[in-house]
């Protein structure tokens, strides 16, 4: 009985596993822009890629369109959040992912806007734009013309403040930004190093000045560091190399030094130091803000 | 001595086999997507005055009907599932029957104000349709959510090797998935007329 009870149960299992199978497919993440029903031009792909690229740069906010050339059967809303949860729109934790999904073939559009957006780009603004903006163009059979606009009064919308959990994932992208793009402002006082000088002249003079008074060989005499004194100057000596090749390798990477944090957006990120545009999700979700239209 | 030594390392791998972390550790999990399905449904409730509000401007005569959403909306909001009573099926089936009668006389308040065509034209009413519409959106992937961490945590706490763990440390009890019965909770549609 037990034994059939637990075959019954791992059926009901396997057929749960399969029915998740049968959830929709997914467009591959190619881009900012997914154009897979063809509705825009190279130009048009490649003026809202930018902008797309503009959004995050300056918020850390993920905005990517997407067409649809088949929804299987979903609801475009359904499919949506979908969509933005398979492709983890939006930084991990503030979840700031924004979504444009265009489907021409059943006529459907939606913004899918994720959890941490939903305070900015709110239900109401989200069936604006589309009510208000897109689909009329749509309607009178301007399909670019209303995706573009759309994304503008969107792009728009996401200048507002970020929220603070966004605010944490810009300056960890800035960091990023900068310690890929190595340091462009050559200048700032390299302070490490110049504590470390500092303390090889206060401290190291005097000693080794000590030595030179007391032994009569030099300092640098193999016999010296065996010397209960001196035990201590090979340790420093160490030390002090030590931290110096350290500051070395940090100044490498855009640390240290000042004027590492000075500095805003000012466009030299982009195609210069980032190694190319990375367009991939930063593991943000969506629960079904924004809003869908049809014309 | 040295035996005992091993012996710890041998009893920790085999205690976090048995579910001694992950069993909580799931059972955390589906509370906070059931706080997250109350939360929407509050949203919902926290939606309806004003919506009454505005179609009462335009709609006055439909009294009834506005007077069984306040009504629904009054008792729905007071059910509440405390998220350790998730294992009582009867107090969760209690709260969804709630949402459910909230539900259905919203849909018989959306399909009256269809007569209504000043209504439909105030921007006021345009928002709240929006909202309302974003808000069952997010009552169904909310409820979604749920059921997947329910049944994440019912599988775990009966199959090997994690139900050892569960039935000796915990006494777990699996959880009740939030069921939609069909036709009865079907969210209000919302249209605004722009596909016909």
């Amino acid at each position: 009985m037990r034994v059939l009870r637990f075959l019954v149960l791992l059926v009901a299992l396997l057929a749960g596993a399969t029915s998740a199978l049968a959830d929709p497919t997914f467009p591959k993440l190619t881009g900012r822009v997914v154009d897979d029903a063809h509705l825009l031009s190279p130009e048009q792909v490649a003026q809202l890629t930018q902008l797309s690229r503009d959004i995050q740069q300056a918020s850390s906010r993920q905005f990517y369109i997407a067409t649809i050339p088949d929804l299987q059967g979903y609801d475009i809303a359904d499919y949506g959040y979908q969509l933005g949860r398979t492709w983890g729109l939006g930084q991990k934790g503030a979840d700031n992912g924004i979504i444009l999904i265009v489907a021409p073939s059943e006529r459907r559009v939606t913004i899918q806007v994720g959890y941490g957006l939903e305070p900015i780009m709110t239900d109401a603004l989200s069936s604006q734009i589309i009510n208000g903006i897109i689909v009329p163009r749509f309607k009178a059979g301007d399909m670019a013309g209303g995706i573009v606009a759309g994304a503008q009064a969107i792009a728009e919308q996401m200048k507002q403040p970020l929220e603070a959990a966004e605010q944490k994932a810009k300056a960890a992208q800035d960091a990023a930004t900068k310690s890929s793009a190595r340091k462009r402002h050559g200048g700032g006082l390299p302070i490490g190093l110049l504590f470390w000088f500092i303390i090889l002249v206060v401290v190291l003079v005097p000693m080794l000045a000590r030595f030179g008074g007391r032994r009569r060989p030099g300092p640098w005499d193999g016999d010296a560091y065996r010397d209960r004194d001196s035990g201590v100057l090979p340790i420093v000596l160490w030390t002090i190399a030590n931290e110096i090749g350290r500051e070395a390798s940090r100044r490498n990477d855009g640390w240290g030094g000042g004027g590492g944090w000075s500095g805003g957006d000012d466009g030299s990120w982009g195609d210069g130091g980032g190694g190319g545009d990375d367009f991939s999700g930063g593991g943000g979700s969506f629960g079904g803000g924004g809003a869908s239209g049809s014309w | 001595m040295k035996f005992r030594t091993a012996l710890v390392p041998i009893a920790a791998l085999s205690l976090s086999a048995c579910g001694l972390n992950s069993v909580p550790t799931a059972e955390e999990n589906a509370k906070a997507k059931w706080a997250d399905v109350q939360a929407q449904y509050q949203r919902r409730a926290d939606l309806v005055p004003n919506l009454v509000a505005t179609v009462k401007g335009s709609a006055a005569s439909e009294g009834k009907i506005l007077a069984d959403v306040m009504n629904a909306r009054a008792k729905a909001t007071s059910v509440q599932v405390n998220a350790n009573d998730l294992t009582d099926p009867a107090k969760v089936q209690q709260f969804q029957a709630a949402q459910q009668q909230l539900g259905g006389s919203l849909s018989r308040l959306l399909a009256t104000t269809e007569a209504y065509p000043d209504l439909k034209s105030q921007a006021n009413f345009t928002t709240l349709m929006s909202q309302l519409e974003g808000t069952e959106n997010r009552i169904t992937i909310a409820i979604r959510d749920y059921n997947q961490a329910v049944q994440d945590y019912n599988t775990r706490i009966r199959t090997f090797p994690d139900a050892v763990g569960a039935k000796i440390f915990y006494g777990a009890k699996p959880m009740t998935p939030f069921q939609a019965k069909a036709g009865a909770d079907v969210a209000p549609t919302v249209n605004f007329g722009n596909g016909n």
